[in-house]
């Protein structure tokens, strides 16, 4: 041993070793810490998104709220959720689903799937008078008046329609709410045939769901009977597009069984596009059959009508730039998206410029029609605009947004997102006139990027500046299950009420004097007019013999904003909240005997504890 | 110790320095081995146990999603992602990989895993061999053997990678170019950037085969010196 220390050379290889080893460690430890995310500009983006105490926010977020059946506002820039809009679930919040009106427009069903909110549109732009959503779980759609951002109407299940997923989008002056299914079933339903049997006895079906101009009323107008494809996405065209409509499709393999394979085997599958406008005239010629008691068109019999462009495998989203000339379609595999000018389109519809058919609808020749292909990134779903000629697409796989020019093709920019981004929304980025300056990314996935709230964790949306040529991330806000979409509608142009008006009350059961308020007993069982005031729900007690049909007509007869009284009957299972001016009705048999309060659900004043009273339900 | 046939092939011109080489390697190889390169040997032989203890290889795969990285050690008998009571990176990556049809990394797959440790055991006999026996020849040999098992391995790890990029399924959803996986350094595939570095065993195994060149080397130079010692003796 003496000799090894000796013999300087000896020590250097086991030196020279050791140093190997540790540089090689180290050069490990600096390449993951360099990988970390860049916080910087935090002040500038805290002013941005600061909206201060007594202020408000330059605009609306509405946004889907998926499988919870709600839509929620939010405020842009600050990203507060304000308020809740149940649609198509109880909502004890607000009594919806509670009171007879909502639970009849309910009807049977306990949830919806909420995809797609579209604002109602004059001339290709938002005019605030209604949100229209799908549910693409029972296969309905609904009106949201944004008078006073309530449901008004619920309108289904649609006949034939399977999956409301293709929707909700309006056409530019809505006339149309337009929806496609995503499951093709056997139609009309209630007709089984096995899934062996998909390519031949499945349909897809493409509605035209009418809107009443004045009232936003829905009816079902049209279908249009589609080949078994899962319809996904879809825009109407404006401008030079106006008159079309288009969605995407997956799985035009018409395959079953394990999707995620068999309907990814084609390289391309197909954007639908839709002459609406001629739908419209061939269903006034009585060109169709109905099918369920709806007039239903096929587009093989009736050429002109639908017209399939080819589009990267398993495209999601399909959308239509604000000046209408553009279709961007991306395959959500690839890493392109392909922009189709509307012009080539229709010249080459003119040519019967084809590549061949399937399923008896003709094939647009892609070349003919493509303007660009851009190499945005990986896993391309949906596209938005702005006011300065940009379009931005959402990258699922890659976790980003890329921002690109519309007519140079170029991609200019590229954000992270955390993570996994699904759609996106910019400022009125849905019309001809988008605003730009702020983009919010709905993101499907949170990973703990917030206070840890155990596994069910929320989703995440990002607010990103678009008002520089770099995108800026601004704020990350967390919101419930799941924004699937969202739209962004300048504030001023919504003019909410708070109060509903006393003269406008127009239920026959609506009283405004506490002197009027009284139990009634009529043929089968009780009827209580009942008024709703600071602080007391008159009358105090009400009687009734136990299986009694027992009706409250509920009026709260304050004409002060945010004086909302509640009413909840305990054991009963109900609780309702009847806003200013408002009525709403409950009914139930009075089946179980005894004395059950009753009493304000939702705060209102000092003596909101002492607003109480009693059911007394005599046994038989 | 220079033979008498020797010193006449020698008086032969150009082939004698060549005889003369060999015939003294051959003389080196039937030497005892020295102490200190016999202490060397056991020093090898005690790192080469701690293989087992780390990871021979890691791979990192970052990406917006995973900005911490999914990690995969590579041991001599195991695969190991990072794990945490909140992810499974080795699972993670199986999952992702379906989408481009790429075979799971299952540990049953690998026969790597049952004879890289009867091989690495192999080696510490060997070594321990030769400081019984004590000759250069058996130093000479688990030198060579070690050599060829390095390389043998990398080429092994390289075909592993090129297999699995390269037989996809061509069913899969995502159809990507068939790719091989970087053996070292960093590289771009699809959305993650992949860093694959050697790990602490992997060194382990360089300090081995140093160890025993040392060794070598240590027990050359004393020949060397004993020989000029005798030569100037005589």
């Amino acid at each position: 041993m003496k000799n090894l220390f000796k013999k300087p050379r000896s020590l250097w290889i086991f030196l020279g070793i050791f140093l190997l080893a540790s540089f090689l460690t180290i050069g490990s430890c600096a390449r993951r810490s360099a990988l970390k995310q860049d916080k910087g500009g935090a002040a500038e983006a805290a002013t941005l998104t600061y909206v201060a105490p007594g202020d408000i926010d330059e605009y609306y977020l509405f946004y889907s709220g998926g499988h919870s059946g709600n839509v929620y506002v939010a405020g842009v820039p600050s990203m507060r959720h304000i308020s809740t809009i149940p649609v198509f679930a109880k909502y004890p919040a607000t009594g919806y689903g509670f009171d007879k009106e909502s639970k009849e427009m309910l009807g049977d069903y306990d949830w919806g799937d909420v995809h797609h909110p579209a604002l109602s549109e004059t001339k290709g732009d938002y005019d605030g008078r209604w949100l229209f959503v799908n549910d693409n779980g029972n296969n309905r759609v609904a009106r949201i008046d944004l008078r006073d951002f309530k449901t008004k109407q619920i309108l289904g299940p649609v006949p034939n329609v399977s999956g409301f997923h293709g929707g909700a989008f309006v056409t530019p002056n809505s006339e149309y709410v337009l929806a496609a299914s995503r499951f093709s079933i056997p139609l009309p339903k209630g007709t089984a045939a096995s899934v062996e049997e998909y390519a031949s006895k499945y349909k897809g079906v493409v509605s035209g769901i009418a809107i009443k101009p004045d009232s936003g009323e829905m009816s079902v107008g049209w279908q249009i009977l589609m080949p078994p494809y899962n319809y996904d996405l879809g825009d109407a065209g404006k401008g030079p597009s106006e008159g079309w409509a288009f969605w995407t499709s997956y799985n035009t393999e018409k395959a079953i069984g394990k999707l995620e394979v068999t309907s990814t085997q084609r390289e391309r599958d197909y954007i639908v596009a839709v002459n609406w406008k001629e739908v419209e005239k061939a269903v006034q010629a009585g060109k169709t059959q109905v099918i369920d008691g709806v007039p239903v068109i096929d587009p093989v019999q009736n050429p002109g009508l639908v017209y399939l462009i080819p589009c990267s495998k398993s495209p999601h989203g399909v959308d239509i730039s604000p000046d209408g000339k553009w279709i961007i379609g991306s395959g959500k595999l690839q890493s392109i998206t392909t922009a189709y000018s509307v012009e080539k389109m229709l010249a080459a519809i003119q040519a019967k410029n084809f590549s061949g058919e399937e399923d008896g609808l003709p094939i647009l020749n892609y070349d003919a029609i493509k303007e660009a292909e851009v190499n945005v990134g990986l896993g391309p779903l949906h596209t938005q605009f702005d006011n300065q000629g940009n379009a931005y697409t959402s990258l699922f796989v890659e976790s980003a947004v890329a921002k690109w020019r519309l007519g140079s093709w170029d991609v200019v920019d590229k954000i992270p997102i955390t993570y996994n981004i699904g759609h996106l929304a910019t400022a009125e980025g849905d019309t001809v006139d988008p605003d730009g300056k702020f983009l919010v990314a709905l993101n499907k996935l949170s990973h703990g990027t917030h206070l840890n709230v155990g596994p069910s964790q929320p989703e995440s949306t990002q607010l990103i500046g678009i008002e520089t040529e770099k995108m800026k991330l601004l704020y990350n806000a967390f919101t419930e299950p799941e924004p699937h979409y969202a739209q962004i509608i300048k504030a001023d142009k919504l003019k909410p009420i708070e109060v509903y008006q006393k003269e406008e009350n127009k239920n026959p059961f609506a009283i405004w004097d506490i002197n009027d308020a009284k139990a009634e007993r009529t043929a089968d069982g009780v009827v209580v007019k009942t008024v709703l005031v600071r602080s007391t729900i008159t009358p105090t007690a009400v009687e009734v013999n136990q299986g009694d049909k027992v009706t409250f007509h509920l009026t709260n007869i304050e004409q002060t904003t945010d004086e909302l009284h509640g009413f909840g009957l305990l054991e009963y299972n109900i609780n309702v909240v009847v806003d200013p001016g408002e009525t709403k009705t409950i009914e139930f048999v009075a089946n179980k005997p005894g004395v059950y309060a009753y009493y304000c659900t939702n705060f209102c004043s000092a003596l909101h504890q002492e607003m109480q009273g009693y059911l007394v339900v005599k046994p038989k | 110790m220079v033979t008498e046939e020797a010193q006449t092939a020698g008086a032969n011109g150009s082939h004698s320095w060549i005889r003369r080489f060999l015939v003294q390697k051959y003389d080196f190889l039937e030497q005892p081995i020295p102490l200190i390169s016999r202490l060397l040997i056991i020093i090898a032989s005690l790192a080469l146990l701690f293989v087992f203890l780390f990871p021979l290889w890691n791979m990192t795969f970052f990406s917006n999603q995973y900005t911490d990285g999914l990690a995969l050690d590579i041991y001599a008998y195991r695969l190991e992602g990072a794990k945490t009571p909140n992810r499974d990176d080795l699972r993670e990556i199986n999952s992702l990989n379906h989408y481009i049809g790429m075979r799971p990394l299952l540990e049953s797959d690998f026969s790597e895993f049952v004879w890289l440790p009867f091989a690495i055991g192999g080696l510490v006999l060997l070594a321990l061999r030769a400081v019984v026996l004590g000759k250069m020849s058996k130093l000479v040999d688990v030198f060579v053997l070690f050599v060829y098992f390095s390389l043998y391995s990398l080429w092994s790890f390289y075909y592993r990678l090129h297999s699995y990029g390269h037989n996809l399924d061509p069913t899969a959803a995502i159809k990507v170019e068939p790719f091989t996986p970087p053996l070292f350094g960093e590289q771009v595939v699809g959305n993650f950037t992949v860093y694959s570095y050697p790990d602490v065993a992997s060194y382990l195994f360089i300090v081995y085969g140093l160890l025993l060149l040392a060794a070598l080397v240590w027990a050359w130079r004393g020949y060397k010196r004993d020989l000029r010692a005798s030569e100037a003796a005589s």
